[in-house]
């Protein structure tokens, strides 16, 4: 696989200028993250509305340019979904990173699945593959309500 | 010995055409006589160390025993004071432990900002005693400010323990000056030599210091073998690290007697082929000469140096002058980890990372850096090569 294809223009746009950066506002769930070995951190905040739709998500932190754009593209594509739908986007993610799984639209947008498939080519990368999975571990410990950071070196 | 042709003894480079290894600072290739050495041992002369009575194990015991005396001519340590661990981590926490049993509330360690965690966690554990743990800081260039440590010392000091030569910015310690200070105190210096072994002069009766703890693997020897140096005096007052066979005198239902010496920390068997083969690891590096292997490493360093700092956006560790086996740096805006995927794909191995040492990396204001390091098997071309990939990560990164 070529590198360009890794680093192609989508990631290091969002590598460069992760989209919802920062608290969001009123969150009411949120989660750590941590990369012990790399030092990647990442904080992922999410305000669930009453019907359990993802009213608004952000994350802050530092990491690569991988981490980062997938932790940004994270955001833009999970922002309106139900819970269960975000659900089974991670689950989805971790079949696409870790198994090479080509993932259907589950209900995204022709552009939503243009960004989420973005980062498949991780997965012949195994040593950046938990680049690309911390912040979705993360958005599931913060759904989950853990309040223990998590750690993506133990996960992956 | 020809340092143009050393490569052709590490058989890494033969069944990996294309490596370029700038990771020595992680650990060493291995040349082919220690790989041999290994062999021979398990193949032709394997028993238990220690032990038995027949021949086979007596012979294996004076083949271990005399890779002792081999560190200790060339370390030029004393007799009786070359302990055996796993690894310099080990050998450290040894030191922490047992010394950390004489602490008491309230008194003090001092240690530098460029510690490896190697050398600062195991002392962290000493903090549940109320012990406190004192920095020695490094200034902006990443020197150790050894002007500052008289200041740091009470009547409340117990001990200093310093690294060597940084394993991120390659600085060397002031450790003579360390020395002279502490010494006047009547306080036990203990050192991480780590990075200087195989790389720098040590000679333990000029540096006169308690502790020195450093690694097999480091110096082209086998993994699973640590050396700590303890004077004497410490290895007749310390309790045992850890408890097992061939560490005691005289065992009992009711008491338990201890033996004397070194034995005393080897508690249990030990990597003895390893061992074995640390010995042609130093006879490796003592045919090349220290003074070959310091002028190599550093018309290296000075190579790459020039080169890497010609391109725009190139950010150093510190300051990038005097340096031997070791430096570290930054391509702006890019993520030393996606830099150290790039650079895997044309095969260099660097280290990206924190390289264990977050106090410095977080006093620098660097959240992680791409470690160079040298070994007697790096040449220009490889500094080319490594040159050339960082034009490749700047054409990907669009810099």
């Amino acid at each position: 696989m070529d590198l360009t294809e890794l680093y192609q223009d989508l990631i290091l746009d969002h590598g460069k200028k992760p989209r919802n950066f920062g608290k969001c506002n009123k969150f009411n769930h949120d989660a750590e993250g941590h990369n012990p070995l790399c030092g990647d951190n990442i904080h992922v905040y999410l305000s669930l509305d009453n019907e359990k739709k993802v009213k608004d998500i952000s994350f802050e932190g530092s990491g690569c340019a991988i981490s980062v754009a997938s932790s940004s593209i994270m955001t833009e594509i999970v922002k309106g979904k139900s819970e269960k739908q975000a659900r089974e986007l991670l689950n989805a993610f971790f079949k696409m990173i870790k198994e090479g799984q080509e993932i259907k639209k589950v209900g995204l947008s022709e552009d939503e699945h243009i960004k989420f498939s973005s980062l498949a080519g991780v997965g012949r990368f195994p040593m950046r593959v938990k680049c690309a999975t911390l912040s979705w571990h993360t958005l599931r410990a913060a759904l989950d309500d853990e309040k223990k950071p998590i750690n993506s070196e133990v996960i992956d | 010995m020809n340092l143009k042709d050393i490569k052709n003894q590490f058989p890494i480079f033969k069944s990996n055409k294309n490596l370029v290894y700038f990771d020595t600072a992680n650990s060493a290739q291995k040349p082919k006589q220690v790989i041999d050495a290994l062999e021979d041992f398990y193949k032709n002369h394997y028993a238990n160390i220690g032990r038995a009575v027949y021949g086979l194990a007596a012979r294996a015991t004076a083949d271990f025993e005399s890779t002792r005396e081999t560190i200790k001519e060339f370390i030029n340590g004393t007799e009786g004071e070359i302990v055996f661990t796993k690894n310099s981590t080990e050998s450290l926490n040894l030191v922490a432990y047992c010394f950390g049993k004489f602490l008491k509330e309230g008194d003090e360690i001092i240690l530098t900002e460029a510690e490896h965690h190697s050398n600062y966690v195991p002392w962290h554990f000493l903090r549940k005693k109320k012990v406190n743990i004192k920095f020695i800081p490094i200034n902006e260039d990443g020197e150790v400010e050894v002007n500052k440590l008289t200041s740091l010392i009470t009547n409340k000091t117990k001990i200093i323990s310093v690294i060597h030569i940084s394993n991120v910015t390659g600085l060397t310690t002031d450790l003579k000056k360390i020395i002279s200070i502490a010494k006047a105190k009547k306080i036990p210096v203990c050192i991480d030599g780590t990075q200087a072994v195989a790389h720098t002069y040590v000679d333990l009766k000029e540096l006169d210091c308690d502790f020195y703890a450093f690694s097999s693997h480091k110096i082209y020897g086998p993994t699973g073998v640590g050396i700590l140096y303890m004077k004497n005096k410490w290895i007749e007052q310390f309790e045992p690290f850890i408890g097992g066979g061939g560490m005691i005198q005289n065992v009992d239902t009711k008491n338990i007697t201890y033996a004397s010496g070194v034995s005393k920390f080897e508690a249990g068997s030990l990597a003895s082929a390893e061992v074995v083969a640390l010995k042609q690891a130093v006879k490796f590096v003592k045919d090349i000469k220290i003074k070959n292997i310091i002028s190599h490493e550093q018309s290296l360093a000075s190579y790459a140096l020039d080169k890497i700092s010609k391109f725009n956006d190139i950010e150093f560790v510190g300051t990038p002058s005097n340096k031997g086996s070791v430096f570290s740096f930054n391509i702006k805006g890019v993520h030393a980890h996606d830099v150290s995927t790039v650079f895997d794909e044309d095969d260099i191995a660097v280290r990206a990372g924190h390289h264990c040492c977050q106090i410095l990396h977080k006093k620098m204001k660097i959240g992680s850096s791409l470690r160079m390091s040298f070994g007697v098997y790096n040449n220009k071309q490889d500094i080319d090569a490594i040159c050339e990939s960082i034009k490749k990560c700047k054409k990907i990164f669009k810099l």
